[in-house]
């Protein structure tokens, strides 16, 4: 049996599933529902000084007939009294021991963020997150992404969070900004412990088009505000890369950012991420979600031969490298199986206008397209549209060159391969 | 292998819902909504959670979903194939409030559970060893799934089976297009891997065995004996060549081969299930004309709409609201049948006969019950030949358990597994009880 404990900044939990800070972790109640479905850990909706929402507050992206692909919120952090948050969380500590509880924290005042550590800590909490994220209202206010955006107040409130606090810190980061790496440093720098990522990103989710207002619409005004679900996770995946990658940024790391399934999550841990975080799908779909993750986690490292997560966290990352670092010389083409293709030349469109015109019809209609293997460049897009599975794979073809980057061809004016694909035709009369 | 004819008729049959491909199943189970406590799940007898293993599909974790199903269904392979899906699960799904084709739950569950049996996954284990010994009286679904039900519980286990072979109708009684007897017995493999369950074939209880020996050696009993031979209608000519029982004929047409030569018109009586099985297996195995005679009109018959409108479209006819009289051969061979018309009350309408040629009949009209095997057991109480229990199985009778068609009356194979694995779970309580 795998074991899938795990251990974020010193914060240990039965398995690397946490809710992250949002409404699923509004109050103890939910969260004890949520331990008992499964989650491994929560973080509780951000505390601070109670504010007041708006009534109209959720976007949801729908693509192609399928809703909530993305999703944005223009909530605030919770609107319950600290009281009852901090009576609530340490009932839920003293009920799941093993469970672990973070507390998400967001205030002004050296004053205050003293006060709701201190609270925190007599709580029972595992640990304490504080929200430098919030892209909207908040850091209207001088609080959320208005401190992550600024490394150096990050890292002054990081140290005073430290001075105060007795259990691990971590510092939940904000996507915008145009590099994560600074930022990831300046937590590092104020003595954090860890750092959670992503929060939500700046968005406008879309335009209601009869009424000339943007979405989510507040009695006929709106404003921007934070986007997340499965449609961000690229981004998060990126950021959290780009961390773990970085030599000076030491800190564990706990993954968020569209998190739908174990393969997500799993891609995180490849990443660097020791614990990754769930909001949006769990408000599509419900706690239950994550018996499927646990499930499907346990079978891939049994498939795998992991024992336990740190035989594979990080492990994607030395295959993260530069783009100049990337051997220039190797080389693919697209290969169709004509037992699966069902003929509805997806590929042969895409290839012709989006790509390099090297797949063509075959000699019948609805036949299998046939690709000009000398001209195709390899460029994945047919294999991206072509809804059988494996019926387009990507397949190596050896060209007898030796491996070499683009650095390395800069310098030393290595053989490298002949362009494919850029057909010299002379444009039409 | 014995008792099993090599080149078995129902070889003949295609597969009426064929296995999905990868790409059919992610289409499919990607259309799944994942609803929450949904329609189809309160449908299956087993409540497969059914919008769970679904989306396990579809993020590629098949094991995952095979697990979820067998948890809950160990007979999820066969079940995937038989269940009649029409009027359980994919009748309720939700896509049919609004008049979208329903979620194909049974073909998903077996490309889960078919995968499974592949890669030989196995998922379960027997429990730490109870010291205790249950009796299992019969070898179909319901007996099975209790079986396994108790294995893992640590119970010690032991199958009496009256025939040679374990799997019951299961293995001799569904259509061939559904499901052949060789997957039914692979099933049964499948279900004993668990490991430690005891098997008594050919020996009858209470023929081979008495109830008081039973009762001596055993902790607790469970009777899972489905339902006896086909009734006949005491009308002459009833012996004549050519003339059976329907689930008798069926049994031969999936273990043996039926000898069909130079039948050309078969007349089926009934209008169950089991009468529009019967006439589709004549049709599927070359008999031109075959035509089901059933006492009431068709919007009466019991037997499903589906599978009557599949039936008509394989060319089966019907006569309607008539009943049979006598059966007339000569040379000992059956040649026609005589019938009676009825009205809408299936009421005989005076002077209204009419003949009908056949060079074969078969009857449909229900098995006998089989609650005599028990009568000798005080507490017991039987009506109507079905076994009276409470809904975890229990009998009048401390001890004795029972599930499946000898309990129902006959229905389903899912639900002999559902009513199996309840019993098994109200036996334990009872040997918990009982050992406090
Ligand atoms: C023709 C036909 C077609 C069917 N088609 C379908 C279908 O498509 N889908 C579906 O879900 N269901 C179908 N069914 C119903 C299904 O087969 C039964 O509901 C199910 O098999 C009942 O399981 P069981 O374990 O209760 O009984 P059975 O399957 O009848 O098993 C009982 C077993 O007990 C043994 N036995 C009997 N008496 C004794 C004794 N005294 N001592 C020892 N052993 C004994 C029998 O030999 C048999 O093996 C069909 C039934 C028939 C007749
Ligand atoms: C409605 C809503 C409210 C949120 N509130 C908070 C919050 O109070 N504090 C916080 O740190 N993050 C908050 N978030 C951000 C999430 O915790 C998470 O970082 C983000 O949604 C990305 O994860 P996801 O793609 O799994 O949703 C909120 C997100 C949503 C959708
Ligand atoms: S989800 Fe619940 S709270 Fe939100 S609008 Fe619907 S009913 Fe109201
Ligand atoms: S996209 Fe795929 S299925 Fe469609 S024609 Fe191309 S290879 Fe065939
Ligand atoms: S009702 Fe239909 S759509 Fe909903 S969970 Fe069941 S199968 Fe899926």
């Amino acid at each position: 049996m795998p074991n899938l404990e795990s251990n974020t900044a010193g914060i240990i939990s039965p398995n690397p599933f946490w809710l992250a800070s949002a409404p699923p972790t509004n109050s103890g109640r939910q969260i004890m529902r949520a331990f008992d479905a499964g989650w491994g850990g929560a973080v509780w909706k951000t505390v601070g000084q109670p504010i007041q929402n708006t009534s109209s507050r959720f976007g949801g992206l729908a693509w192609r007939g399928q809703k909530g692909v993305g999703f944005n919120n223009i909530e605030l952090i919770t609107d319950r009294t600290m009281d009852t948050n901090f009576r609530e969380i340490a009932e839920v500590k003293k009920r799941f021991p093993n469970h672990a509880l973070i507390v998400s924290l967001m205030v002004e005042s050296k004053e205050e963020w003293k006060e709701v550590i201190d609270r925190s800590v007599d709580a029972g909490a595992d640990g304490i997150e504080l929200n430098f994220g919030c892209p909207h209202g908040m850091c209207e206010r001088g609080m959320g992404s208005a401190v992550g955006q600024e490394p150096e107040v990050n890292e002054r409130i990081t140290s005073w969070a430290k001075e105060f606090s007795t259990i691990p810190v971590l510092v939940k980061l904000t996507p915008n900004v145009s590099d994560i790496v600074p930022h990831g440093l300046a937590a590092q720098a104020g003595g954090a412990d860890g750092v959670s990522l992503i929060n939500t990103v700046k968005s406008i989710i879309s335009v209601d088009v009869e009424n000339f207002v943007p979405r989510p619409s507040v009695g006929g005004k709106s404003t921007n505000g934070g986007y997340c679900g499965a449609a961000v996770r690229p981004i998060a995946l990126h950021m959290v890369g780009a961390l773990s990658r970085s030599p000076e940024f030491r800190l564990p790391i706990s993954g968020i950012g569209g998190i739908t399934d174990w393969s997500n999550a799993v891609e995180f841990l490849l990443l660097g991420a020791s614990s990754v975080q769930v909001c949006t799908e769990v408000m599509l779909r419900g706690y239950r979600i994550v018996e499927d993750m646990i499930d499907g986690l346990e079978n891939y490292m049994r498939r795998k031969g992991l024992e336990c997560l740190g035989d594979f966290i990080g492990r994607a990352i030395p295959a993260y490298t530069e783009w100049g670092e990337l051997d220039i010389n190797f080389e693919s083409v697209a290969r169709i199986d004509p037992e699966t293709c069902i003929g509805c030349q997806k590929c042969v469109v895409a290839c012709h206008d989006g790509a390099h015109q090297c797949i063509h019809p075959g000699p019948e209609a609805d036949s299998v397209p046939i690709v000009d293997e000398p001209e195709c460049v390899g460029c994945n897009l047919c294999e991206i549209v072509c809804p059988v599975p494996d019926c387009i794979q990507m397949v190596q073809v050896d060209n007898g060159l030796a491996e070499v980057s683009w650095n390395e061809h800069l310098v030393r004016n290595l053989r490298i391969r002949e362009k494919k694909g850029s057909h010299g035709y002379d444009m039409p009369e | 292998m014995k008792g099993v004819a090599e080149d078995r008729s129902e070889a003949e049959f295609g597969d009426l819902k064929p296995a999905y491909s990868r790409t059919q199943a992610l289409v499919e189970a990607n259309r799944c909504l994942y609803c929450f406590d949904p329609p189809c799940v309160r449908a299956c007898p087993t409540s497969i959670d059914i919008p769970q293993f679904i989306r396990r599909i579809a993020e590629d974790n098949v094991e995952g979903a095979a697990r979820s199903i067998f948890e809950k269904n160990i007979l999820g392979m066969s079940c995937a194939r038989v269940c009649p899906v029409e009027v359980l699960c994919v009748g309720k799904c939700v896509f049919n409030e609004a008049e979208v084709v329903p979620i194909e739950i049974g073909r998903l569950q077996r490309f889960a559970t078919d995968r499974a049996y592949e890669e030989e996954w196995r998922f379960f284990e027997a429990g730490e060893d109870t010291g205790l010994k249950v009796a299992l009286i019969g070898g179909g679904p319901a007996s099975l799934a209790a079986a396994h039900e108790l294995r893992r519980l640590g119970h010690a286990v032991d199958l009496f089976e009256k025939s040679n072979r374990l799997g019951g109708l299961n293995r001799s009684g569904i259509a061939p297009y559904k499901m052949k007897s060789g997957r039914a017995e692979e099933e049964v493999e499948w279900v004993l891997s668990v490991g430690g369950i005891g098997l008594r074939l050919e020996t009858s209880i209470p023929e081979d065995i008495s109830w008081t020996e039973i009762e001596k050696r055993y902790d607790a009993v469970f009777l899972g004996m489905g339902l006896g031979p086909d009734t006949i209608l005491p009308i002459e000519g009833r012996n004549l060549k050519g003339v059976y029982g329907a689930v008798a004929l069926i049994e031969r047409i999936k273990l043996g081969s039926a000898d069909l030569d130079g039948v050309r018109t078969a007349i089926v009586l009934g209008g169950g299930n089991t009468a529009i099985d019967m006439a589709r297996e004549l049709r599927g195995l070359g008999v031109e004309e075959v035509i089901m005679a059933y006492r009431g009109r068709r919007e009466v018959m019991s037997g499903y709409a589906h599978e009557w409108s599949r039936a008509v479209k394989e060319g089966v006819i019907a006569q309607w609201s008539c009943q049979p009289l006598e059966i007339l051969g000569s040379d000992g061979r059956v040649e026609a049948v005589r019938f009676q018309r009825l009205d809408a009350q299936k009421s005989p309408i005076p002077g209204e006969e009419f003949t009908l040629s056949a060079n074969l009949v078969a009857f449909a009209l229900g098995q006998q019950k089989l609650g005599n095997l028990v009568a000798g057991l005080d507490g017991i109480e039987v009506v109507g030949g079905r076994i009276v229990v409470g809904q975890s199985g229990a009998t009048g009778r401390p001890g004795f358990f029972a599930g499946g068609d000898c309990a129902n009356g006959g229905k389903e194979v899912v639900n002999a597994v559902a009513e199996g694995k309840a019993a098994a779970l109200a036996i334990h309580e009872y040997l918990e009880s009982r050992s406090d």
